[in-house]
């Protein structure tokens, strides 16, 4: 029998605890919130492969415990009058959303400087960024608040800020987990996916979340993953493609270490490591930044003050000033930039050249991914991130820098693809990630590699 | 000059389901304001569409209908702008790849006989909700039990000549859906709505001018009327040697004048992409072909038949076919054995005069063929039918029989009886007996009248004229 409310009193002193040395990796969470959804499930007798496992929650998935912000000004004390379905299978699991993590206003950003409620610090080096735009969930499971947490993608918004934390991060493929609940920036890219300390915190959690749901149309009509296996003693047999464009000259040196040190670990366990090309990956950014913004101004155009959000009408009688009013006060600044790249790129005169152009070479990038797993590669190799976690400040000033901090994590998105990042090592004291990259639906190859590879790396150890 | 008149139609027709297009909610029309609501239809933060089998299954059946070739794979799209009725700032529709496209409506048309319009496409999409600017003073209040409602949106060519070839392509178009089921087409609940592009060109010219968008009319007499205002408007414009603007109009019923919007209202870009929440529409092969065998007979087919299969002159035809409703009850009339001309007379005659709408159709057609056996049977007269099948709407349970009986309507075929009335009738007028019997033979409609009017009606008029005969032969 599990012990629900103490479960719960333990979760509130970690969060205390992380919160205390001023992570801010939570915008709203409550010891009594977390007992009263304990003395539900004790009542409930429940049971399930998390009973009393208290799991943080990204803000931009709804859930009827807590507010669900966004991290916007726009959605500021919105309570969701019902739960994603991905909440509702964690509480069936037995577990307890442990509060709402801090992310950049709808999950647009790489830092959490963009959320409207202020960043969250990364817990391996408070003056340096946990990554984005999960880096609250992040923050959270690297402070040891939790052991896992809900985070979610449009451009690697959960590998990003897991090898910027030193912890374990998966984007399942797009369907596989539903979305109905996922407040939407970029709808054919939104995946939610999984963080944890480690290998199968993450796939545990992903195992309960990931299953067919018929409130999204898009969602993949297969069973839930489940509990990841043991992890496996060789990679006998086992192909993994190194594709050359993820390691350009002048790779971050530290960088470049791990990955070198992460590969001759893995050829040690028994695998065949590959020379591979992906040679659309230079358009992946690009196209990334034209279908996103374009999805994200649809999206976000219901927030209008009308029904629900704060509306700024003092004196106004024309609607469009109410609008204009309501989203230039209730938008920060890089939602305002992706709602107008988005619109121009869908207006007449320029859809051709930039969206249809864009939709095609996703096309050319999932062609890539295709080819090289139809010749017998299992997974793919790279480094996560092009660098360790930024400072505050760094790049804000500079979207262009910030944005190419994805460089490597959203040709996964835009090619539906599964993948993963896990620590390999650490530079200057600083995290460095892993990614593993996997052929649609092929999270259980990828989970399975990235066990072996935690045992077989130290993953807190400098790498130069 | 003598200008010709150019006009396509768009009409969005709401469909039969019981359920919203996207959610689970209930499309039924004058619910309390904002009570068949849900997260989807009100487009709350991360709430995701689901498509509705059956809205997709009638709008397959009205476009096989409408002679269409349905694809099968088609894509829904964001069509993007603000507005305080549309919960999520886009409507869910298709655009670049539609359900169907190439379709056509045959009518007849009162200046060119018979025409034929090309439909250029017919897809899905949903409704918004709707905007009250009036109920509460300065405010504009919305109704979201509309928002999500599922439509289809038929687009013809611009193949009609003249507003009242719009008002009868209308006419065919309601007749059509209403045959195979897909909608009301109740304009004014909304289920139907039209609007218009219009232009002119001088009579034998094959140019397509500037058009205007005419939008606002609330009936099908609205839409000549307002396309009538708008011809002459164009017409006075152009022969003042002013170009037509593309711009949108809108007709106002109570004037009977066409108005342009104002430019704040129009000109939007309205940034159409895929939308990325539903995966292609993908219908099987298998399922359309099922879909088109399940298609009922169409009203065209069905007036060609009824001439055919019961000698029927093509105006009963056409006044029977008028709906699916009023075939099918002619049909079990015939088909429980009343001749199929006599058939169409009572039904043309007697039925459709107790109906108020042309619809509903009482009493039951089993029950008219039991008053037809009673007047054939000379058991009531053909005047008194009228009457008990009047009486018979109210009572739908009770035989024809009992009915007549009950009005004290049954004729009287007992000879003795009658023959007494003949007694009487022929002792009341000696003199006509007299002037008869002296070859004036156009009298005994004189005395069979007399005859039935001592009988107070009740008498078989033949039996009274047979016993009259008899009786002056003596």
């Amino acid at each position: 029998m599990t012990d629900f409310v103490r479960a719960a009193r333990e979760a509130a002193q970690r969060i205390a605890a992380c919160e205390e040395k001023g992570t801010h990796a939570f915008l709203a969470w409550s010891e009594a919130a977390l007992v009263e959804q304990a003395e539900r499930l004790a009542k409930a007798d429940a049971t399930g492969p998390l009973a009393g496992e208290a799991v943080a929650v990204k803000d931009v998935i709804a859930e009827s415990v807590f507010p669900t912000t966004c991290g916007s000004k726009i959605l500021e004390g919105w309570r969701s009058p019902f739960e994603a379905t991905v909440v509702r299978r964690l509480r069936e699991a037995g577990a307890m959303v442990a509060g709402k993590a801090n992310c950049d206003e709808f999950a647009m950003g790489s830092s959490t400087e963009w959320s409207a409620y202020g960043p969250s610090r990364n817990p391996v080096d408070p003056t340096r960024v946990p990554g984005g735009s999960s880096g609250g969930s992040a923050a959270a499971v690297a402070a040891g608040a939790v052991t896992m947490a809900l985070g979610s993608e449009t451009g690697g918004s959960v590998r990003q800020p897991a090898a910027f934390c030193g912890i374990v991060g998966i984007k399942p493929t797009y369907g596989r987990v539903s979305r109905y609940g996922l407040v939407a920036f970029g709808s054919s890219l939104d995946q939610i996916g999984t963080f944890g300390k480690d290998v199968v915190s993450a796939a545990r959690l992903l195992g309960v979340i990931s299953g067919r749901d018929d409130r999204d149309a898009t969602s993949l009509d297969r069973i839930p993953l489940g509990e990841p296996g043991p992890a496996p003693a060789s990679l006998k047999g086992t192909v993994i493609g190194v594709p050359r464009e993820y390691f350009p000259e002048g790779l971050h040196a530290g960088i470049k270490a791990a990955s070198d040190r992460a590969l001759a670990r893995l050829r040690d366990l028994g695998a065949e490591v590959r020379d591979v090309s992906l040679p659309h990956t230079k358009y992946a950014v690009p196209t990334y930044y034209i279908v996103a913004p374009a999805e994200a101004s649809s999206n976000l155009a219901r927030y209008d003050g009308v029904r629900y959000g704060p509306r700024a009408d003092g004196g106004l009688t024309d609607v469009r000033a109410v609008y204009r009013a309501t989203r230039g006060h209730g938008f920060g600044p890089e939602v305002r930039r992706r709602i107008l790249l988005g619109t121009y790129v869908l207006s007449a005169g320029y859809y051709d050249a930039y969206y249809r152009k864009a939709q095609r070479v996703r096309e050319a990038i999932r062609a890539d991914f295709a080819r090289v797993f139809a010749q017998g590669v299992h997974a793919l190799f790279t480094p996560t991130t092009p660098t360790p976690a930024f400072k505050f400040g760094e790049n804000t000033a500079d979207p262009l820098a910030m944005y190419l901090s994805d460089v490597y994590v959203c040709t996964a998105n835009l090619a539906w693809v599964p993948a993963l990042s896990l620590p390999i090592g650490r530079d200057q004291g600083l995290p460095i990630g892993g990614q593993l990259i996997g052929a649609m639906e092929g999270e259980a190859t990828i989970i399975r590699i990235a066990q072996a590879l935690e045992r077989a790396v130290n993953a807190t150890a400098e790498v130069r | 000059m003598s200008w010709e008149t150019v006009v396509g139609l768009e009409v969005h027709v709401q469909l039969l389901t019981a359920t919203k297009m996207f959610c689970a909610c209930s499309s039924k029309f004058g619910d309390p304001p904002n009570t068949n609501v849900c997260p989807v239809c009100l487009g709350l933060p991360g709430a995701l569409p689901v498509p509705n089998e059956q809205a997709v299954r009638l709008a397959v059946r009205a476009a096989f209908a409408l002679g269409c070739t349905v694809h099968p794979r088609s894509i829904f799209a964001r069509k993007n702008y603000f507005y305080p009725d549309l919960p999520k700032g886009y409507q869910i529709s298709q655009f670049e790849e539609p359900l169907a496209t190439g379709g056509a409506l045959e009518f007849v048309s009162a200046e060119r006989g018979p025409v034929t319009v090309r439909i250029k496409r017919l897809h899905l999409e949903e409704d918004a909700g709707k905007s009250f600017h009036d109920r509460v003073p300065g405010m504009t209040a919305v109704d979201f039990n509309r928002s999500g409602v599922p439509l289809i949106e038929i687009v013809s060519e611009p193949d009609l000549r003249s507003p009242a070839e719009a008002r009868a392509y209308l006419t065919t178009l309601k007749q059509i859906l209403k045959y195979v089921e897909v909608s009301d087409c109740n304009m004014e609940e909304g289920s139907l709505r039209v609007d218009a592009n219009l232009s002119i060109r001088p009579v034998g010219s094959s140019e397509l001018r500037t058009r205007t968008e005419v939008k606002n009319m609330n009936s099908f007499s609205g839409v000549e009327r307002a396309l009538t205002a708008e011809r002459e408007r164009q017409i006075a414009a152009t022969e003042r040697g002013e170009e037509v603007v593309q711009t949108t109009m809108l007709f106002d019923a109570a004037s009977g004048e066409v108005r342009p919007m104002r430019s704040k209202e129009e000109a939007q870009d309205y940034r159409y992409f895929p939308e990325p929440d539903l995966p292609p529409l993908v219908l099987t092969e298998k399922w359309l072909a099922a879909e088109r065998a399940a298609l009922p007979e169409l009203p065209a087919a069905k007036r060609e038949r009824l001439v055919k299969q019961y000698a029927l002159p093509p105006a009963d035809s056409a006044v029977l076919s008028a709906s699916r409703g009023l075939a099918d009850y002619y049909e079990r009339v015939v088909k429980a054995g009343v001749a199929p001309k006599d058939a169409a007379n009572w039904v043309m005659n007697d039925l459709l005069a107790l109906s108020p709408d042309g619809e509903t159709l009482a009493p039951a057609p089993e029950r008219l063929v039991e008053v037809i056996g009673l007047v054939s049977g000379g058991k009531v007269s053909r005047q008194t039918a009228k009457r008990i099948l009047g009486e018979m709407v109210s009572a739908p349970k009770d035989a024809a029989l009992a009915v007549a009986e009950r009005l004290g309507l049954l004729q009287v075929s007992d000879t003795g009886a009658i023959e007494g009335w003949v007694r009487e009738t022929l002792a009341a007028h000696p003199a006509e007996v007299a002037r008869y019997k002296a070859g004036e033979s156009k009298l005994m409609g004189f005395l069979v009248g007399q005859a039935m009017k001592r009988s107070q009606g009740k008498a078989d008029p033949k039996a009274v004229g047979a016993a009259l005969a008899a009786a002056l032969a003596r």
